[in-house]
């Protein structure tokens, strides 16, 4: 890298910010994405554009990125008016940006993926060897000719970042990097960013996590409905003042009282399952219980299992051994997925669409899907009105924004779709209750609605397991945590009697004696790198 | 030993219409399109290819106009499924119809026309060489050019940028938007080469391997050759492989009802077919190989959207 080194500090550099925004406006059909939205940025800098989902962080850095061509407004580049039309011309200009979700080719090599992102001159001849290098000097080792999909999802990101530091970068747009690492995990990135930002290189931190911008950012711009609400060095706030400036109001703290035990409904014994994809996780010899009254949580990278165990529980996938899986004590490892909701379990799984809810279906039909038991069918005919009157009924008690029980499942935002699946499976008073990343990709408020959901479940005597990446959330709603890793699970302990940094440990397979592999086939696809 | 030779001959010959059209099909496959429309667009390619060739005397510009003529349909189906988004299943299926009824329309006056067809080489001095005269230097020109296409399509999807370009789109549109390639003009082109190696193949039937045009006279090789492309698992070699072995079994099962075999002739018609098939199906039940090769976005139509 080549580049100049600057000073970090607060104060813009004397030939004027590196990037300065001023009045973009995009409208997409029913909403402003982005409302006449001023930002500068210098050389250097952490700065950390903060807001909600659908506060329109990501449609801004889109325009940054040339993925998206702004309605209104100018882009200055190092004092120079610039029209950023497509990627390419951004990277051209030295922008790089890491994507939230990895925009990298699965069945590629990491060489190749990294060749596809570099114009021709720098992809050509040594770039192998160069990727090598520069893996090194920032500490993010690569191989660069594996195949992608057999990487875990920390080494991905570091393909990323490699990839962005190639074109050797004077702005590094981050889109959320740390939703899927382990905490040891994310203080690496952090040492990896800081370090970038001391060689001159500016960055764009978008993220919801309060805490980490307060560790790394110098200054923070907040946007909320799409306009900027406010600026600020989110090192002298609170993460309660970043809150409100987010969300302009306070968050609603889940209350939590002591759990009141009751018997076990879920007794997993013994549970082993080879990967049905060759690129999934086998689980092997898995131990947990719940009981009535209280909230169990399984942390982990995903890929590590969790897919395989969500489908071995819900009835996706039977088992030969009948007791491996006992739910409200009835030995169910054979039972398919409706003979068990017949016995009182409902289930959320992690995608909304497809799995969760059928997308061309009205709420009504998606609703009378699982919820056929509620009376809603006689004599094998669908009662129409009580169908739709039971998806009134969720709509109303869980605050979804829909168009009425006939709008279509697709209709609906994710975190509305979400509160309308939770809700489906709560009305059905359930005895235990599985959710899969109830709040994947939701926003602040609906997650807190639905984690106070499940939290009033568990106050009702309802078992609750809970699978999440999101460590936060875990902490807040459960009474004892598990961490599954390389088709393992370690055995849940109470959640006050731990903290981030041994879950992280557990999460990166510390509780695995070394040799034992044999959850693993063909790569470690869910291995985890600290 | 001659007729080892012969035999060779024979297969290479008997297979290289599949050749030329799995290869096509392959290149539009690893885009992440799926056209089922290859055999109409193989009896397109064949019907103008003897057209052209019967009118002008000229069986080479035959070739060209068949294969151009390929390539014009098959932007048929890249306008409907690549622009405007159809469902890539149904248009394919629309476009094999399309192709059979158009070319037997287009045909009708050709039907018992003779021509010159091209024939295989004959080079004073090698190819009468003994047996491997007649097995380096026997074959029709065409053959050799299979040969080329598969070298040329094995080192462009691997050895060039815009084969991993090319290969990039299929696995995943979206990220090869997001990073800055214009997928649906990529798209746009391996249907492009797909319509124009169909129309190969069907100009190889109709003024090479047989020199005459007689409806739907392609006889299910398009669909053949789109069952390769899968259980070859989306690699060159093995579609090589694969339709000579098709090629092999129909000189075979030919050689059998020439002797005066006892099993009824329909049924050792089905030998090819169902040899090539199961052959295949079992080579190809690897998953791991399937997962890296198979391009993932196949079928679906990508809508670039900001």
């Amino acid at each position: 890298m080549t580049l100049p080194r600057t000073p970090v500090s607060d104060t813009v550099s004397d030939t004027g910010p590196r990037l300065a925004l001023s009045g973009i406006t995009k409208a997409y059909p029913s909403v402003v994405a982005n409302d006449a939205i001023d930002l500068d940025v210098a050389a250097g800098e952490i700065h950390a554009v903060l807001g909600e989902n659908g506060a329109g962080k990501s449609t801004l850095m889109k325009v940054i990125y040339g993925v998206v061509k702004p309605d209104a407004g100018t882009i200055l580049w190092e004092g120079k008016p610039v029209s950023i039309a497509n990627p390419a011309r951004a990277r051209r200009l030295g922008i790089g940006m890491v994507f939230q979700h990895f925009s990298l080719f699965e069945t590629l090599t990491v060489a190749e993926n990294i060749a596809l992102s570099l114009d021709r001159e720098r992809a050509g001849g040594d770039l192998p060897a160069r990727i090598r290098e520069v893996s090194a000097r920032y500490g993010l080792p690569l191989d660069p000719d594996r195949h992608v999909l057999s990487m875990s999802v920390g080494e991905r990101q570091r393909v990323e970042i490699v990839r962005c530091l190639l074109q050797d970068p004077r702005l590094l747009i981050m889109d959320e990097p740390t939703s899927v690492l382990t905490p040891q995990a994310v203080e690496k990135l952090f040492e990896t960013l800081r370090r970038l930002s001391d060689e001159g290189c500016s960055i764009l931190y978008i993220s919801h996590k309060l805490d980490e911008i307060r560790a790394l950012c110098t200054r923070a711009t907040v946007l909320r409905g799409g306009k900027v609400t406010g600026a600020c060095d989110p090192r002298r706030e609170s993460s309660a003042s970043l809150a409100r400036m987010m969300i302009g109001g306070d968050l609603p703290r889940p209350q939590h009282r002591a759990a009141k035990l009751g018997e076990a409904r879920l007794v997993v014994d013994g549970l082993t399952l080879a990967a049905d994809d060759p690129f999934g996780t086998s689980l092997s010899d898995l131990h947990l219980t719940v009981h009535a009254g209280e909230i169990v949580g399984i942390a982990g990278v995903s890929g590590n299992g969790q897919k395989e165990l969500m489908a071995a529980l819900s009835g996706e996938r039977t088992v030969d051994s009948p007791g491996a899986v006992r739910l409200m004590g009835t030995p169910a490892g054979r039972l398919d997925a409706e003979e068990r909701r017949a016995l009182g379990l409902a289930f959320v799984p992690e995608e909304r669409l497809g799995r969760g809810a059928v997308p061309e279906m009205s709420l009504a039909e998606n609703a009378l899907l699982t919820a056929h038991r509620q009376d809603l069918v006689r004599n094998g005919f669908v009662r129409t009105d009580a169908v739709r009157g039971f998806a009134a009924e969720t709509i109303a008690q869980f605050n979804v924004k829909a168009g009425g029980p006939d709008a279509a499942a697709r209709s609906l935002s994710g975190g509305n779709l979400q509160k309308f699946i939770v809700g489906r499976e709560i009305r059905q008073a359930p005895k235990l209750m599985i959710a899969a990343q109830p709040t994947w990709g939701v926003d602040v408020g609906a997650a807190a609605q639905i984690r106070q959901a499940l939290i009033d479940l568990r106050d009702a005597g309802v078992a609750v397991l809970v699978v999440s990446e999101e460590l936060d959330e875990l902490f807040e709603i459960c009474d004892r945590l598990a961490v599954i890793a390389q088709g393992r699970l370690a055995d849940a302990r109470p959640t006050r009697d731990t903290n981030a940094e041994e879950i992280g440990l557990l999460m990166a397979g510390s509780f695995i004696a070394a040799g034992t592999e044999s959850g693993r086939r063909l790569s470690p696809a869910g291995a985890v790198d600290v | 030993m001659d007729t080892v030779a012969q035999l060779v001959i024979l297969t290479l010959a008997a297979g290289t219409p599949l050749v030329f059209a799995a290869l096509g099909e392959l290149v539009t496959e690893k885009a992440g399109v799926l056209n089922l429309g290859v055999e109409g667009m193989m009896l397109v390619g064949a019907v103008v290819a003897f057209i052209v060739a019967s009118t002008s005397g000229s069986p080479w510009l035959g070739v060209a106009a068949g294969m151009a003529a390929g390539a014009v349909v098959s932007m048929i189906f890249a306008v409907v499924a690549l622009s405007l988004m159809a469902n890539q299943v149904a248009t394919g299926l629309a476009l094999s119809l399309f192709g059979i009824g158009l070319s037997a329309f287009v045909g009708l006056d050709f039907v018992s026309v003779v021509i010159e067809g091209i024939k295989p080489l004959a080079i004073r001095g090698l190819s009468d060489l003994p047996v491997v005269g007649q097995l380096l230097f026997g074959h029709n020109p065409l053959v050799y050019l299979s040969f080329v296409l598969f070298a040329a399509v094995q080192a462009f999807l691997y050895r060039s940028r815009a084969g991993l370009v090319l290969r990039a789109v299929g696995e995943s549109p979206q990220s090869a938007h997001a990073i800055g390639y214009p997928v649906i003009a990529i798209r746009y082109a391996a249907v492009f080469f797909g319509g124009a190696c169909s129309g190969l193949a069907g100009a190889y039937l109709s003024v090479a391997y047989t020199p005459l045009w007689v409806e739907g006279m392609v006889a299910g090789r398009g669909w053949i050759a789109l069952a390769l492309v899968v259980f070859a698992t989306w690699k060159p070699w093995r579609v090589l492989a694969g339709a000579y072995l098709f090629g092999g079994v129909t000189l075979a099962q030919f050689q059998a009802q020439a002797s005066g075999s006892a099993i009824p002739a329909q049924y050792l018609s089905m030998l090819p077919y169902l040899a090539t098939i199961v052959v295949l199906a079992v080579i190809s039940r690897d998953t791991v190989t399937i997962r890296l090769n198979a391009p993932a976005s196949l079928g679906k139509p990508f809508h670039p959207a900001g």
